[in-house]
């Protein structure tokens, strides 16, 4: 059957052009999909990975963006994890850090809990929501060439980006890094010479 | 500013700003809260200190997860009323071992002339332990600038969630 979300972006593709020649980018993940996306694409000692703290991974990349603030730090998230923090992106367009992108997969769905339509699919725009908090770098990617230009993006650190990227819900197979919460944060501290 | 915020800062503020300042905190964030009002005052002037101003406490939470995860040390100041609204957050702290530090004002305790406060402020103690933050609580204006230093030094020096509860009888009713 013909669908409009057949003509959407695979969410594995994405991701993995977002992080190809990634450098030393530091990737928050939020919960789920994101985090498996992001495992999908090559683990990295620069991951940190959620297995919960839903609503929490755009915060946790100002945190970082704010420790960090000669390196890139990038928000991989989706749009019911970014919904249910959506006080974040005001709080993120006040300070507006050069070095934070916030990316959110939006296939417009609760793709781990039933495929339960989200906010996005019945009306929220979660890029207008964005501008009007004041984040002035805000991107949508339909095709993989929007993709492209996110991830070149990501390492010109000119201003804190927004990027929605419209996704097929189409799913797949979970790949699971590491549960251990305390070695994934010990790890990324690692990576930055911390002890 | 308010009469009710000018009226809160006492100089006991300054003490606990200078415990924050002793113990290496680089970022303040913060929902507002007149018992909090000098602490956040001195953060916004610091040209050293980070003030980030939170819709929700629970923001607070993980933007401390994250700058420790960079290598620096946060702070969340809250009132009573938004321990709730950090529970699940606070999660990590024992998933993740994340050293945590919250500085909270209370509310619903002593002089409260409003009842909606009561529940939370009663509450905030079992809620903190339920979640594995420690609770220590200042009553007098040397607890509070020795509380802070040391529930720093603590949570980051030995990975724990630490919470300091400033009485309300210490921040004095508030004034209307």
């Amino acid at each position: 059957m013909a669908d409009a979300r057949d003509n959407l972006l695979d969410r594995r593709k994405a991701v993995v052009e977002l992080l190809r020649d990634r450098g030393e980018l530091l990737v928050v993940c939020g919960l789920g999909s994101a985090t498996w996306d992001v495992a999908a694409s090559g683990d990295d000692a620069r991951n940190f990975y959620s297995w919960g703290a839903m609503g929490g991974a755009a915060m946790i990349g100002l945190g970082l963006a704010l420790a960090r603030p000669e390196r890139a730090v990038t928000v991989i998230t989706g749009d019911g994890e970014m919904l249910m923090g959506l006080g974040a992106l005001a709080t993120i367009g006040v300070r507006a850090p050069k070095n934070l992108s916030v990316l959110v997969l939006d296939n417009r769905h609760f793709g781990e809990t039933g495929m339960q339509a989200s906010h996005t699919g019945l009306g929220t725009d979660l890029c207008a929501v964005a501008r009007a908090c004041s984040v002035k770098r805000v991107m949508e990617a339909s095709a993989m060439a929007d993709v492209a230009a996110i991830r070149e993006a990501l390492h010109r650190p000119d201003g804190c980006l927004f990027a929605r990227i419209a996704i097929s819900a189409a799913e797949h197979e979970r790949v699971m890094p590491e549960r251990d919460g305390a070695k994934i944060k010990d790890r990324v501290r690692k990576s930055l010479g911390l002890s | 500013m308010t009469e009710q915020a000018i009226k809160a800062m006492q100089p006991w503020q300054d003490d606990v700003y200078d415990a924050l300042k002793a113990a290496g905190i680089g970022i303040v964030s913060y929902v507002p809260d007149a018992g909090h009002a000098r602490t956040i005052a001195r953060a916004i002037g610091d040209p050293d200190m980070e003030a980030i101003v939170l819709t929700t406490e629970e923001e607070g939470v993980a933007l401390t997860y994250g700058a420790w995860l960079g290598g620096r040390k946060a702070v969340l100041l809250m009132q009573s009323s938004g321990v709730g609204n950090c529970v699940n957050m606070l999660g990590l702290v024992q998933s993740c071992r994340f050293p945590f530090l919250s500085l909270i004002t209370m509310r619903g305790e002593w002089e409260e002339f409003n009842p909606w406060q009561e529940p939370m402020g009663r509450a905030v103690p079992a809620v903190l332990d339920a979640m594995a933050v420690e609770v220590r609580r200042a009553d007098t204006p040397e607890d509070a600038r020795d509380l802070t230093l040391r529930g720093a030094e603590d949570a980051f020096g030995k990975d724990k969630g630490i919470a300091v509860l400033f009485s309300q009888k210490l921040i004095g009713a508030k004034v209307w």
